[in-house]
């Protein structure tokens, strides 16, 4: 079988779950050992990509290209990415982002919206930039239209696209299907990116190498949004004993997991209600915990205003609409804001 | 009763749109031509199925009639960098609805009367008309900090020339948000929604203040001049009244202005979840609609 490209996306997805805290000595820990381990791919910016600290997103508390900088100059082989969406960054903050020395853009739209990121990956391609394309909410659309996106992504220049499951939302049946028709269909690299609200971040990353997936991400104690993503160490550790041989080395990522990143976490990051509520209503991962605050603020439960975001659609980049369905379970049930 | 000639440049949706706008309305303004450059394009046919005059050689006819005072220019950011001069030669008032922003911006219930003598005038983007006087009627109250504006529009209502230049509604609406809204500091996001059926337009701004305020002043302003606006785009509203949220912010714990607002089309050519489209063709009615007024008075003046 083929040996998958692993991103460790803990400092970029990861991101999300401490509410954008990094700090420049935590990158650099972090940095350090997953390039010592030999993880290939580091990804490092804010959650929501380069130029997410919003009101929207989440303020970041330290300057990310800061944190670009540490990284870039702490990996010895490791190439740096960092995830850029369309409208939240733009085309200054990706130049920047060169300059400062990533070798990688993971360019991250809705899976339906993906002639909006021709522009970027133009601009990739010409800063020299190995450019990814990544089709965010994979599971609210068939593959059909997923290979049709994935086309124009490759028609601008893009090197790999990503079925990417941002809201846990994908059963294995779902992950091959997928996975399948884009390494079918494209010329280029497919990979696959997890979430695991249904318990399956790590199964639905071996169903995506089955079916050839030449990149997989995770994160180190599966620090990322939501219920988190597919844990690189345990990853690492089920790909050797299916004799999958990565090259990283095992101890290495267990003792940074255990004992760089774990400390950094507020709580273990576990499948509890409100992750499998957001994963069974589809509902994109990084709206946990502005979830948890509309649902605090306005006296109403997350489960419910989960289930409302899944109804209505809602997509990466919509944490506004979270206050709005709040405000609105709140008025049915007569609370007053 | 007088009124002013215009013509719409452009026979796309935009110029198909505001023409059934013009002629709906009995306003200050004559509709005497729509130019477009395809002969074959349907906003051509639907202006003479109107019964009014066309032409398919772009800006020429416009300019050769000295009649028309203003034109609409719903071509695109290229060709209106070329028709501005010509058009601004001609003695012709430019409502420029593309991102080209050759003139000033204007939002009609903020600051249309400071620039009545221009020639050109901009019409910024959907995102800005619907969220810039919302920024503007909180900072008439306390001054806004930094301004974080969100605009959310159905897919399908998204043409391919913003797609092709998401850079340009970001930087263009943030412009707008500090020169119209009057915020020291601004972003503005755009999203694309494809849900099915297709969403209305929403809009959400978050205002940052420094200093104490008065709420409830805040929350008067900004529904008086939803209000206003709603007079010229009936479709527009706010969604529940304005609430401060405390956030964390890299100037500290600050208090937050949650406006939410929703633009429901009129449905005179565009579907009305297409509130994104029907504001700028709105507005753009609005801003030609009180020039003429003010080119009628100006000529009541001379007499």
């Amino acid at each position: 079988m083929k040996i998958p490209r692993l991103t460790d996306t803990t400092l970029r997805d990861g991101d999300h779950a401490i509410s954008h805290s990094y700090t420049p000595e935590q990158v650099r820990t972090i940095v350090k050992d997953l390039d010592e381990a030999g993880v290939p791919v580091i990804e490092v910016s804010h959650g929501s990509g380069l130029n997410g600290s919003t009101i929207q997103q989440g303020f970041s508390k330290h300057p990310e290209l800061e944190l670009i900088k540490v990284a870039v100059q702490t990996a010895k082989n490791a190439k740096i990415a960092s995830l850029f969406v369309p409208g939240i960054g733009t085309s200054e903050e990706l130049r920047k982002a060169a300059d400062l020395g990533i070798s990688i853009i993971r360019i991250a739209v809705h899976c339906t919206e993906a002639d909006v990121t021709e522009q970027y990956f133009r601009l990739a391609k010409e800063l020299g930039l190995e450019a990814v394309g990544f089709l965010m909410m994979s599971h609210t659309q068939p593959a059909k239209v997923l290979v049709e996106q994935a086309k124009l992504m490759e028609s601008y220049g893009a090197d790999c696209v990503y079925v990417v499951d941002s809201a846990g939302a994908l059963v294995p049946t779902g992950v091959r299907e997928r996975v399948s028709a884009l390494k079918e269909a494209l010329s280029i690299e497919v990979g696959f990116h997890a979430h695991n609200n249904l318990g399956l971040a790590i199964g639905n990353t071996l169903a995506a190498i089955e079916c050839g997936a030449d990149q997989i991400d995770g994160t180190l104690r599966g620090l990322g949004a939501g219920a988190g993503n597919a844990q690189t160490e345990v990853l690492v550790a089920v790909l050797n004993k299916m004799n999958i041989d990565t090259g990283i080395n095992l101890a290495i990522l267990m003792d940074a997991a255990e004992e760089k990143v774990a400390p950094i976490m507020k709580s273990p990051i576990v499948v509890d209600r409100d992750n499998l509520s957001s994963g069974y209503a589809g509902v994109y991962n990084s709206f946990l915990l502005h979830v948890k605050h509309a649902a605090e603020k306005f006296g109403v439960g997350v489960g419910e205003i989960m289930e409302e975001l899944g109804k209505r659609q809602t997509i990466a980049g919509q944490e506004d609409w979270i206050i709005d369905v709040a405000v609105e379970l709140a008025n049915k049930k007569g609370v007053k804001v | 009763m007088a009124k002013v000639k215009v013509a719409i440049l452009g026979s796309g949706n935009i110029g198909t749109d505001l023409m059934y706008k013009i002629l709906k309305n009995d306003g200050n303004m004559e509709l005497a031509l729509v130019a477009g450059i395809d002969p074959k394009s349907e906003g051509l046919a639907r202006a003479k199925e109107k019964g009014i005059a066309t032409s398919h050689y772009g800006i020429d006819e416009i300019l050769e009639d000295s009649e028309i005072k203003i034109v609409f220019d719903a071509t695109s950011a290229k060709a209106h960098q070329v028709n501005a001069p010509k058009l601004k030669e001609h003695g012709k008032f430019a409502v420029d609805m593309t991102p080209a922003a050759v003139g000033p911006f204007v939002v009609p219930t903020v600051n249309l009367n400071e620039h009545l003598e221009e020639m050109n005038v901009n019409l910024i983007s959907c995102g800005g008309q619907a969220t810039t006087p919302l920024v503007y009627a909180v900072n008439r109250v306390v001054p806004v900090h930094y301004a974080e504006v969100i605009a959310t529009a159905a897919s399908v209502s998204i043409g391919p020339g913003t797609r092709q230049n998401v850079d340009e509604f970001v930087r263009t609406t943030a412009s707008a948000v500090q020169k119209i809204g009057g915020a020291k500091i601004a972003r503005a996001i755009p999203v694309f929604n494809p849900a099915q059926p297709p969403i209305n337009m929403t809009n959400s701004v978050y205002a940052v203040i420094k200093e104490e305020f008065d709420e409830r002043a805040v929350i008067q302003s900004v529904e008086s001049i939803a209000k206003e606006i709603s007079k010229y785009v009936p479709g527009y509203r706010l969604k529940g009244s304005p609430i401060v949220d405390y956030r964390d912010t890299p100037w500290g714990r600050l208090p937050t202005v949650v406006i939410m607002n929703e633009v429901v089309g009129a449905g005179d050519f565009f579907p009305t979840y297409a509130g994104n489209l029907d504001i700028m063709t709105a507005s753009a009615y609005q801003v030609g609609d009180v020039y003429a007024a003010h080119v009628l008075s100006v000529k009541e003046g001379a007499r």
